[in-house]
């Protein structure tokens, strides 16, 4: 399956990953989906004041297949909890999580029973941005970390990738 | 065009025996009917040529604990042809349940449910009586008074059942 395939046979492989990641990093898309006031200032990051399309983000999709980053915006209730959960399920890997706003970190001000108190109870978390709601400057610092932390990745440690490669 | 006092003057005429109480407070009509009258009456006040309040605006819970008997559901209803306003309430004690009001307006179906949701409050022959906000198998009603604000175990680790 795709590149990773052949990396045991490459001695390519650290200017592969550097390929391969300068890709990812400014290619991050999006998956479209909001659950509270946090997604406002997501979608305000996307027009043209803040732009995310500046570090490639722009297009965020409608089908959860063809992305790569869930931002987890605004409040989640243990209701709609199986059902973000099945989205993320749904992304093919590479895939990244930030958790936006107190709500998506901690549950906030929902310190009750219909409130999943922090979305890392069910979602492996990478950033999480504070704030009630944050800026959409806060959204993009996140995205550039982000796209640091893509910079350092190496496709040999991935999970997936490992065991396609049976190094265990 | 029937105005507010011929409302009253008819629903004394019609049942006289129901009204527990009737007050009016700056031309906002409150009638409080025991339960078991409920569907009566607005069956009347519905199909009525006259009064025709085919309009159910909102049906709610209030939960009085510790009083007893401890809850009460208010009906607000709108009759669009005379531009008149009538709130029905009715005491229903812990564990017992009030007769639906669905199969006269369709809007209570959702609004009966959400009542039970919240106050555990069973509507009889309600066609489909299942939570309507809290998620299937949700123990407990939230709403009630004695029940903790933060419900019972908040902070414990959430499990996801997929």
């Amino acid at each position: 399956m795709g590149v990773e395939t052949y990396l045991d046979k490459t001695p390519l492989m650290p200017y592969l990953d550097k390929v391969v990641n300068w890709g990812r990093k400014y290619s991050i898309w999006p998956v479209t989906f909001g659950l509270a006031c946090c997604a406002l200032e997501m979608m305000v990051a996307s027009m043209a004041t803040w732009d995310i399309s500046r570090f490639g983000s722009e297009i965020f999709r409608p089908s959860p297949r063809q992305s790569d980053l869930m931002i987890v915006a605004g409040t989640l209730t243990k209701k709609m909890a199986p059902m973000v959960r099945r989205i993320y399920d749904q992304m093919p890997e590479p895939k990244w999580v930030i958790a936006m706003g107190a709500c998506a970190c901690s549950g906030g001000i929902f310190k009750t029973y219909s409130v999943v108190q922090g979305v890392d109870q069910i979602l492996p978390v990478d950033f999480y941005i504070p704030g009630c709601p944050p800026k959409p400057e806060a959204l993009l610092a996140a995205l550039v970390k982000l796209q640091k932390k893509i910079e350092k990745e190496s496709l040999a440690d991935r999970k997936d990738v490992r065991s396609s490669l049976e190094l265990g | 065009m029937a105005d507010i006092q011929s409302l009253i003057d008819k629903l004394k005429g019609k049942f006289p025996a129901s009204i527990q109480q009737l007050k009016t407070f700056r031309g906002e009509v409150t009638v409080t009917l025991p339960k078991e009258d409920i569907y009566a009456i607005c069956q009347f006040l519905s199909s009525d040529s006259e009064l025709q309040f085919q309009f159910l605006t909102d049906l709610c819970g209030v939960d009085f604990f510790p009083e007893t008997p401890r809850f009460e559901v208010v009906y607000l209803l709108y009759s669009m042809k005379n531009n008149l306003r009538l709130r029905l309430k009715a005491k229903v004690a812990q564990g017992e349940s009030i007769p639906s009001v669905e199969s006269i307006w369709k809007a209570a179906n959702w609004l009966e449910r959400e009542v039970y949701d919240l106050f555990g409050i069973p509507f009889e022959n309600h066609p489909d009586l299942r939570r309507i906000l809290l998620w299937d198998g949700y123990e407990g009603f939230p709403l009630r008074k004695d029940y903790p604000v933060e419900g019972p175990d908040f902070d414990k680790p959430f499990v996801l059942e997929v």
